[in-house]
């Protein structure tokens, strides 16, 4: 395992994301509200570019105490990044596939040397 | 240009580049070694409304042409072809839909789908694809059956003439039949039927009213198998039906809507004993996935042991009948892994089971999808892939190694 210079951390803004290539491995890397996640690019589903679609909310539905629905609405604490290819949807925080969180994708540890981001991998 | 997610992050991309989007695909193909195997896609789509400009004009009756071109001027009201509802791009989550206006294609080289086309084919290493209209699916829903017959000729002169010779026939087509006109069904077999680049005829199934054992239907199957051409039956969703009005999510009218009409009209095809009447004539069912055919195997096979009354024309069941016909793979329903195995024992995939991509719709498959299952054999990969589809359109290889593998296990034809 070797860290992988990533950026500096005053460069890399909040919402942004990089992706880095180490021999055959990709790896997505994101700023969401101040902190850095890290996961594989490569989808579980066929193999997509996992990391380089929309980030958005998740998506929740309201339902009343008496089971009646009020509707949808994005769920503003959680945050998803989704493969561009099917829509494969990731969690940010986990990186678990939210129909299914059986499937996670690899994550990895991310180290920060004073302005320095860098990944381990 | 920004990404639209309003209750999110925005991604700031310059433009859709598909050779870039696709890159992974590449490196499968690189790694599964697929230059060596001749692969077939046979659905794959374009958006030909971005083309009405060009197609139009191919239309036949001067007073309806005119109608048409002058639907389209600025301020206009109204579609030419009848659309459907949904949100294929999933909110902007599959980004290919918003951003494809953004893609950038040489302007004095090939037409501008024949370039998307190559970068796909090229990325997956699919070396012929059947292409096919997206926004004409819904053709089988226009009220006028005068406009339908003329939009489905304009189509076919224009994929013939103008879109298939600059792919160096590496697109090939199965024409959209205005299926509510039979005289003009028929008329398009005979003129377009010996057409390069023509592999068959393609029935839309989104229709309220079709019956595809009508008498009025016969001449032209005959007319296409006599050619030795495929008939396919292209499957699609139709939310505003009766139907599916009870459904709320796009998800319920999608899952069901597609394998509803196969449904349907492959019911109509095996119990009025089509396949008995028309013995030689290859028949594809596409897009519906492939869970819908054990069901509907098992249910007319039970229902059939205590009519067969009703069915005087079969001389064996139903299920017999379907395993004779050809079924496209995509969307693929990975999930139960046996259940996947047992269907395709059902339907004899190593022979029947045709490779599709149906790119560069949201639900496409790569053919790693199919080359990748644990349970089949080489031989299933390579003829679910290609082999089949060669044998079916007559589509030369393209490498030495191609025709090695097709003569290999049993499929290499000569035009």
């Amino acid at each position: 395992m070797a860290e992988q210079f990533v950026s500096k951390a005053s460069e890399f803004k909040d919402g942004d994301r990089q992706i880095i290539r180490l021999g055959e491995q990709e790896i997505g890397i994101f700023k969401h509200e101040g902190k850095f996640y890290a996961y594989s690019n490569f989808c579980l589903h066929q193999g997509g570019p996992a990391c380089e679609g929309l980030t958005i909310a998740g998506v929740k539905e309201h339902l009343r105490e008496d089971k009646t629905s009020a509707g949808l609405y994005f769920d503003e604490a959680s945050m998803h990044f989704v493969c561009p290819w099917h829509g494969y949807e990731y969690d940010m925080f986990t990186g678990e596939q939210v129909a299914d969180r059986k499937l996670k994708l690899k994550k990895y540890e991310i180290v920060q040397k004073g302005d320095e981001v860098y990944v381990v991998a | 240009m920004d990404l639209i997610a309003d209750r999110g992050r925005r991604v700031t991309v310059e433009e859709l580049n598909t050779t870039q989007l696709l890159a992974h695909a590449a490196k499968q193909a690189r790694d599964r070694k697929f230059e060596d195997v001749l692969i077939v896609d046979c659905d794959a789509h374009h958006y030909e409304n971005e083309h009405f400009g060009d197609i139009l004009p191919f239309m036949e009756n001067e007073v309806l042409k005119q109608l048409a071109l002058s639907s389209r001027a600025k301020g206009g009201r109204g579609n030419v072809a009848p659309t459907g509802f949904g949100y294929q791009d999933m909110g902007g989550r599959v980004t290919r839909y918003p951003l494809r206006s953004s893609e950038k294609t040489d302007a004095s080289g090939a037409k501008r789908d024949v370039q998307l086309g190559m970068r796909w084919m090229d990325a997956m290493s699919v070396d012929y694809s059947c292409l096919f209209p997206t926004g004409m699916l819904n053709i089988g829903m226009h009220p006028q059956k005068e406009m339908e017959f003329e939009l489905c000729w304009a189509y076919a002169r224009w994929v013939t003439e103008k879109v298939i010779p600059e792919s160096g026939n590496r697109f090939y087509t199965m024409l959209c039949l205005p299926f509510g006109d039979p005289e003009g069904s028929l008329r398009m077999v005979e003129h377009f039927g010996d057409r390069p680049g023509v592999g068959g005829f393609m029935v839309t199934t989104v229709r309220d009213r079709m019956a595809v054992h009508d008498n009025a239907h016969m001449k032209t199957y005959a007319a296409i198998q006599e050619r030795g051409k495929v008939l396919a039956f292209h499957s699609g969703p139709q939310w505003g039906s009766t139907t599916f009005q009870s459904c709320n999510r796009f998800i319920s009218a999608h899952a069901l809507g597609f394998s509803w009409y196969n449904i349907l009209h492959c019911t109509n095809w095996v119990v009025n004993g089509m396949g008995e009447r028309f013995p030689k004539l290859p028949v594809l069912w596409i897009e519906a996935g492939l869970s819908w055919i054990p069901f509907l195997m098992q249910r007319l096979d039970h229902e059939y042991m205590l009519r067969p009354s009703e069915c005087p024309v079969l001389k064996k069941k139903p299920s017999d009948y379907m395993r004779d016909m050809y079924y496209s793979s995509q969307p693929m329903e990975i999930q139960d892994m046996g259940a996947l195995e047992t269907t395709f024992r059902m339907i004899n995939a190593e022979t029947q089971l045709l490779y599709a991509s149906d790119y560069p719709h949201w639900d496409f498959d790569l053919p790693s999808t199919l080359w990748d299952l644990p349970f089949v054999s080489d031989k299933a990969r390579h003829n679910m892939l290609g082999g089949s589809a060669h044998r079916l359109f007559k589509l030369p290889p393209r490498n030495e190694a191609q025709k090695a593998n097709l003569q290999k296990y049993g499929n290499l034809v000569t035009a």
